[in-house]
This record gives structure tokens, sequence and C-alpha cells, in this order.
């Protein structure tokens, strides 16, 4: 391996940008595709059809035998609100292996000793998502309850393709969220895939059991997510 | 990510601190393999390593291909199963295939 596709290959996944190591088994030479490089050929379907599903795995395209490595970004949490919810999703999110920041501006809700070794942000989403950009490897969980703080974000994950979008709300609350969503610009189906009333039906009633159901509703998501590129 | 336990971030600080790295990497699996296609081990001119191909069955095995890897510079293909009498010195317990694909950083 060259070492500048070795550093080329950990800058981009530092950058969560999905990446594929390609190295031909033949003759050892490799090369490091990002997603949206053009690869031509009959390879270039074996690369698209990698960087889809995310596994890695051998490729033979005439009569040669390529190892595709693909590196899609881990998927991570982002909670809007630092409430009663966040505090055990935090927690159970780490346990299952996924990344959580939780977002609050409310200085009273966001405190160290309620998110203790959680990464933890009092400042508006506004201003946080500008600096650390939603993607479609993000699960953004909407739950202060109040527009002012949850709308903007909610707005953002349906632009950047969060792979999941939920909202805390009854149905009334949301339908009111609908109505301004679509005054912000977002269409009908974009707006369907928020999760709303937020989390699995589980039957689900003290904030550690919602965190289950929103937990398990996130992974839902994920492993059964239609493939990027498929027909919907 | 955990920066501090990814083997390709390893591999490159190694690389950055001046010592030879080879890289091993799962390619393909048959059967119940204990680490997934694409698994890295990241090994050092010392034999110093890190990362996992197999759960610990074969790592010996591969680690000193890497050595020889290292010194030559030839990448190599290494397959392991079930350790029996017909087979591989070293194998795996849970009666999985594994193949191993090791080459030289640089």
């Amino acid at each position: 391996m060259d070492p500048y596709l070795l550093r080329k290959l950990n800058r981009e996944r530092a950058a969560r940008r999905a990446v594929i190591h390609l190295t031909d088994l033949g003759d050892g030479r490799d090369r490091v595709i990002c997603e949206g490089d053009p690869v031509a050929g009959p390879l270039g379907a074996a690369v698209e059809g990698a960087f889809r599903s995310g596994k890695s795995g051998v490729a033979e395209v005439e009569d040669r035998k390529f190892f595709l490595n693909v590196h899609l970004p881990p998927a991570r949490i982002v909670a809007i609100g630092a409430v009663h919810i966040s505090q055990a999703l935090a927690q159970m999110a780490k346990v299952a292996g996924f990344d959580i920041t939780v977002v609050d501006p409310r200085t009273a809700f966001a405190t160290e000793e309620r998110f203790a070794g959680i990464d933890l942000v009092a400042d508006w989403p506004e201003d946080v998502l500008k600096a650390r950009p939603l993607d479609a490897y993000t699960a953004l969980v909407a739950v202060t309850h109040d527009p002012k703080v949850d709308d903007f974000p909610l707005s953002q994950a349906l632009s950047s393709g969060c792979f999941y979008v939920g909202a805390l709300g009854s149905r009334k609350t949301h339908a009111k969220r609908v109505e301004r969503l679509t005054a912000l610009g977002h269409g009908e189906g974009e707006i369907a895939r928020i999760s709303a009333p937020i989390g699995l039906d589980i039957g689900a009633a003290s904030p550690a059991e919602i965190a289950v159901s929103i937990l398990a509703d996130i992974i839902a998501h994920l492993r059964r997510r239609p493939l990027r590129g498929a027909a919907p | 990510m955990n920066d501090t336990l990814d083997p390709l971030t390893i591999a490159e600080r190694w690389m950055d601190d001046g010592r030879m790295v080879a890289l091993a990497t799962v390619v393909e699996t048959w059967g119940s393999a204990p680490r997934p296609v694409g698994s890295h081990l990241v090994i050092d001119g010392e034999g110093n390593f890190h990362g996992s191909v197999s759960g610990g069955c074969v790592e010996g095995a591969v680690i000193g291909e890497a050595m020889e890897v290292i010194g030559d510079g030839e990448p190599r293909m290494l397959e392991f199963g079930v350790a029996d009498e017909t087979a591989w010195r070293v194998g795996l317990s849970c009666g999985g295939r594994i193949r191993v694909y090791v080459e030289r950083v640089g």
C-alpha cells in the first residue's frame, strides 16, 4: 500500500466521507476511490455496488480479482434537547456502539452533572450544525418539544438526508410541525420521513423506555435503509 | 471512530515514527469466521501489532508472514481453516475459513 494512499484514506475517513480502498490482488496495485469519483467500465459497477451495500469483498472483473474494502462513516446520533429521555438515550447509544452528541441551548438543561462523559453542546443548533453538519450517516432526534429549538435541525436533517429523523410530540403537535416545515419548503414525501411520534410503538412509558424505543427505531432504519441510489 | 484503536490510524502513526509497517486484511471468509471481511491487523518491523484478523487464532502466523513481507516487499495471500492433521498448522477453532492479504506500507 502506498503511504500517500494510507494518508488519503485516513483523511477521508476522519472527514466522514465514504471511501473504498481498491487492491488488484494480481499485482498488488491499489487506489483510493471517494464516493462520486468516476470509475470506468465493469469495475465501476462493482465499485458502485460496494458503496451502496457498504460490504467489503472480492470482485472478479474481466479475469482480474480486486479486493474492495469499503469504509462508510460510522453511524452517529445527534439529539436535540438535553432532556430526561436524552440522558437515558446517551448511555444506551454508547452501549449500542453509536457516537452521540446532545445539543441544547438551554443551559439549565445542558449541564455537565446531567450528562457526565457525554459529548454535550450548550448552544443553538443553528450554530452547532454549521461546524458539525448533518449527513446521511447521522440520525437526528429532536426531543425538546420547542419549535424554536427543534424546527431548524429537523429541516436540516431532511435536507441532508439523515438516515433517521425523529421528533417528539403528540399527533396534534406534529400536525402543526408539518405546517411549519411545509412553509420552509419541504415536500410531503420528505416530511413523511419523520418518525413522529418518535420511536417504535412498544408502549414505552418512562423516559428510559422511550429511549429504548427511539434507539430500536434508529437501528431498524440503519439496518433496513434502502440502498442509496436504489429505487425508493 | 475511536482513533486510538483504529488500525489504519495506528499504521499512519507508526509510519510517521519511521517504523516499517505491514498491513494484513481479511479479504474473504467462509463459514463462521471470527472477524468480518475488511478487518485489519497492522504489524511493525519489530513484531509489534495492533488490530485483529481472527480474534487471536492465527495472529501469530500472520505476524510471522508480515515480518517477511516487510523484508522483501512482496505481498502475500494467506489462507487459514480448521486446524487438523491434514490441513493447516494453525487454524480457526470456530470451523470457518479465511483468506488474509498481507502487504507492506510503502
